[in-house]
């Protein structure tokens, strides 16, 4: 069973602790934050303080899922923050709509599947120009984001859309054993996602995409379909996130989510997912998402005005980069 | 510290760890100025972790260089670059984007007042263009559209701008045309007489002996022996201290029944070729196709996968027609390629050995949709065992791998596919005698087992020793189709040049 070895003899070992590192290393990082922040931030370590915390973070870890396969193969979609918006506008009116025709039932589930039209649209457009045209991602997706926004607008007539169904209110603001159903949710994102990439050869072409383009195409993976994939359930998976959001908020607002995609960007690289494309892990998302939400609550806690927290959230990015890029180099 | 001119320069003790590998282990030599050294060894023996301890690229685990008389540890390469030391890797550094001119001088590039003064830059660079002969191309031509063997030439002759005193060549002629070793040749002995200590690493054993004053030998990170190439050395002596046992005949050919057809190809044409191509590959058959670099016979290979598109003509594998457009139905239809540019088109250098291995078969392998992990392993290792890849862990990452370790990674990748055709675009390129003759061992193998192979090749000793027919291509054409009994080194060089030196070759001049 051995390979050819050369050098020590526990090449093995020293090669897992270091995976093991990489893994798991911003987990051991989160842990500590965690730790800090429930001895030194007050009300942080508190039932309603972790309700609130894990909602909020809810949304951006449910997108941060599928942004994870972007970047993991070496693209990426500033469109998502838009698209939330626009969903939720669209789910609202369609439910308005549809509701005194069908029924409030009916009209809920033509509001979801059309806001989830949405996204695919959009996915479908990012994906065939960044896949097939082979057009550069971000320009496209800058692009995409402008006029799912100013489509979130145009169907809001520029204000927000008040849903007259109250049963789509449980979606987002429903609770059972005392987690609000957005955490389920996430938490199933989590699950789901982190089994495609680790477990799946779906997964593992993303990565190969990612890692070498013109090597995963020769080892017979068919990028530009991968990719048109990738891109259009990232966009079903940041509608969907704007059909809870519409939910919780009780209605569908065109203003909402400006700068999200950034959100969710930085969480990814800051929990180590690779820009370059290629290294990316479901562990990573769950850290940088939980790290940022972590410190953006505490920041909330202790009354730090919104000017200092975008300073400081910027600092924490780019400290973090830099911690990577080192890591990177050391291994 | 007083030295003789004998050893301008000297490795002291230098080792080298990475994680899981010893890849050079307290190494000691010294080398005189004016001389060329060859620095021979198995894939992984630490020749390129060498160079790149010497350009500063890596800093050594212990030991130091020492350099006239002056003891040295270089931090970064700018340090390297500034004490004269010039090396020209195995993995090109050339920006594609940019220039010939722009790269050659790229960091120091000639500023007027504040902006780049062009003018000068193109006549500066395009006198280095020349002695490399690189004289019939514009400095302006950007890097991206050269062949491989001209991106050499622009490597070599960004060194030559350096005005380095030591020149390290890490297998500069796996990617050159006969011409254009002949070109760099003229240029290493123009540096010897300069007195420069230039450094050649290659696994082509005639070369050493055609330029080299002496040679080095690793085996495992050692330094195994360091011998003049004058005094009676022969080949076998140098592959008997770089294996440790005697290789015979590398090629150890033996005929082989043949089938019907594996591969059929009627008048394919494509970009790169410039009149429709035909011909057949039987089963069980070896094709060995050659040419000069930039022939079309990669160009040809790449149009049989899909991987460039074909434009018209007809491809039968087994006897049915098949329709390929990219290389994913290449592959099911039982065509690999194994490319030519490892770094590029083959591994993927952020995976580890086990998933570069099994990117294709794996899909056969699925346990209701996921990974089969188990039957990665088993594959991996196998495969590591077979093709003796040499690493402390299947969980190493591809980029780790010594070049001749990655090309037999992504041979690795398609040994676990049903194959009935298999398309090898220098499948030895870059890799150490023993393992070439392990090669030669798996193609037999294939080919025994009823499968079509077909081997481009650039080395003409291999196309003859490998095949049981040969296909010369010339400028984009298929000229010959020669029968292993009528192949001579002669009749299948002459008739791979491309016309206009076929008249000098024919005797008027050259
Ligand atoms: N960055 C690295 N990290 C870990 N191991 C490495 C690294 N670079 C090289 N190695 C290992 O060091 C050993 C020596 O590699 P090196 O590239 O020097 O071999 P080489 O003699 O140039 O081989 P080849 O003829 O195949 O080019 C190999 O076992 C290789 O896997
Ligand atoms: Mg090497």
């Amino acid at each position: 069973m051995s390979a050819q070895t050369t050098g020590p003899a526990n090449p093995q070992n020293s090669s897992m602790a270091k995976t093991i590192w990489r893994d798991f290393g911003m987990i051991v990082v989160l842990v500590v934050i965690f730790i800090l922040c429930s001895l030194l931030v007050p009300r942080f370590l508190s039932v309603p303080n972790m309700k609130a915390l894990t909602l909020a973070v809810s949304m951006t870890g449910m997108v941060a899922c599928t942004m994870m396969f972007c970047l993991a193969s070496g693209n990426f979609d500033m469109s998502c923050g838009a698209v939330v918006a626009c969903s939720g506008v669209v789910a609202a009116q369609v439910i308005n709509l549809a509701a005194p025709v069908f029924g409030g039932a009916v009209g809920m589930i033509l509001g979801i599947l059309a806001s989830l039209g949405v996204g695919l649209l959009v996915g479908l457009v990012n994906g065939v120009t960044i896949a097939y045209i082979k057009i550069n991602a971000l320009i496209t997706t800058l692009a995409t984001m402008q006029i799912a926004r100013g489509f979130g607008y145009i169907i809001g007539d520029g204000r927000a859309v008040g849903v007259s169904v109250e049963e789509f209110f449980a979606l987002g603001t429903k609770s059972w054993l005392g987690i609000p159903i957005p955490v389920y949710i996430t938490i199933v994102c989590f699950a789901v996602f982190g089994t495609l990439l680790e477990k799946t050869a779906f997964g593992r072409n993303t990565l190969a995409i990612g890692g070498n383009e013109e090597a995963a195409n020769l080892a017979g993976i068919r990028v530009s379909a991968h990719k048109l994939l990738l891109f259009i359930l990232h966009g079903l998976m940041a509608a969907f996130a704007g059909v809870v959001l519409a939910s919780r908020m009780t209605s569908g607002q065109p203003t909402t989510s400006q700068g999200f995609e950034l959100d969710v960007i930085s969480a990814c690289v800051l929990g180590g997912i690779s820009m370059a494309g290629g290294i990316a892990s479901i562990w990573f998302a769950i850290s940088g998402v939980l790290i940022m939400g972590i410190l953006q609550n505490s920041m909330n806690l202790m009354n730090v005005q919104t000017f200092y927290q975008y300073v400081a959230r910027g600092l924490i990015l780019l400290i973090a980069v830099i911690f990577d890029k080192y890591k990177q180099k050391y291994m | 510290m007083s030295s003789l001119p004998a050893d301008y320069m000297e490795f002291v003790h230098i080792s080298k760890q990475f994680p899981g590998v010893l890849a050079l282990d307290d190494v000691n030599f010294s080398v005189p100025q004016g001389s060329v050294r060859a620095l021979v060894g198995e894939n992984g023996a630490g020749k390129s972790t060498l160079l790149k301890i010497l350009s500063g690229a890596h800093p050594p685990t212990t030991g130091h260089i020492r350099i006239a008389d002056r003891e040295m540890a270089f931090e970064d390469t700018t340090s390297a670059i500034d004490a004269g030391v010039a090396v020209i890797y195995q993995e090109l550094q050339l920006v594609p984007e940019l220039s010939i001119a722009e790269n050659i001088y790229l960091g120091h590039l000639p500023a007027g007042s504040m902006f780049i003064d062009y003018r000068q830059l193109w006549d500066k660079a395009f006198e280095n263009m020349r002695m490399v002969g690189l004289g019939d191309v514009s400095p302006k031509v950007r890097v991206g559209r050269l062949s491989i063997g001209q991106r050499q030439m622009v490597e070599i002759a960004k060194a030559l701008t350096r005005n380095a005193g030591i020149i390290a060549f890490d297998e500069p002629t796996s990617s050159l045309s006969s011409r254009e070793t002949d070109v760099l040749f003229g240029i290493i002995r123009q540096l010897r007489e300069q007195n420069k200590t230039i450094f050649y690493v290659s696994h082509r054993l005639e070369e050493i002996f055609e330029i080299c004053d002496s040679v080095t030998v690793f085996r495992d990170g050692r330094h195994v022996a360091t011998r003049r190439t004058m005094e009676g050395l022969t080949r076998d002596m140098i592959v008997k201290d770089m294996v440790g046992r005697e290789i015979v005949d590398i090629y150890h050919y033996h005929p082989r029944p043949h089938g019907e057809a594996a591969l059929k190809v009627e008048d394919v044409t494509g970009p790169g070729l410039a009149s429709p191509v035909s011909f057949e590959v039987r089963k069980g058959e070896i094709i060995g196709c050659f040419g000069l670099v930039g022939a079309g016979r990669t160009e040809l290979m790449r149009i049989l996968f899909g991987a460039a598109p074909r434009r018209s003509g007809n491809v039968e594998v087994f006897g049915r027609t098949v329709d390929v457009k990219a290389p994913a139905d290449a592959i099911r239809a039982g065509i690999m390629l194994c490319p030519e540019d490892r770094k590029k088109e083959g591994v993927i250098p952020g995976l580890s050995i086990q998933e570069n291995t099994n990117i294709s078969a794996r899909r056969h392998h699925l346990r209701m949709g996921f990974l089969d992990k188990r039957w990665e392993y088993d594959n991996v290792m196998e495969k590591i065992r077979a093709l003796a890849i040499k690493t402390p862990s299947q969980r190493q990452l591809a980029r780790n791998l010594s070049g001749g370790n990655q090309q037999k990674v992504v041979l690795a990748r398609w040994l676990a596919e049903k194959i009935k055709v298999i398309l090898l675009d220098e499948p030895t390129r870059g890799i150490d005698v023993g393992a070439k003759s392990e090669i030669y061992d798996i193609i037999y193998r294939l080919a025994g087992e009823g499968i079509g192979v077909v081997a481009v090749s650039s080395e003409l000793p291999e196309v003859m020793g490998i095949s049981d027919r040969i296909l010369v291509f010339s400028e984009g054409e298929l000229v010959a189709d020669v029968p292993r009994a009528e192949a001579t080194q002669e009749k299948i060089l002459s008739l791979a040049l491309p016309q206009e030196s076929k008249k000098h070759f024919r005797g008027e001049e050259i």
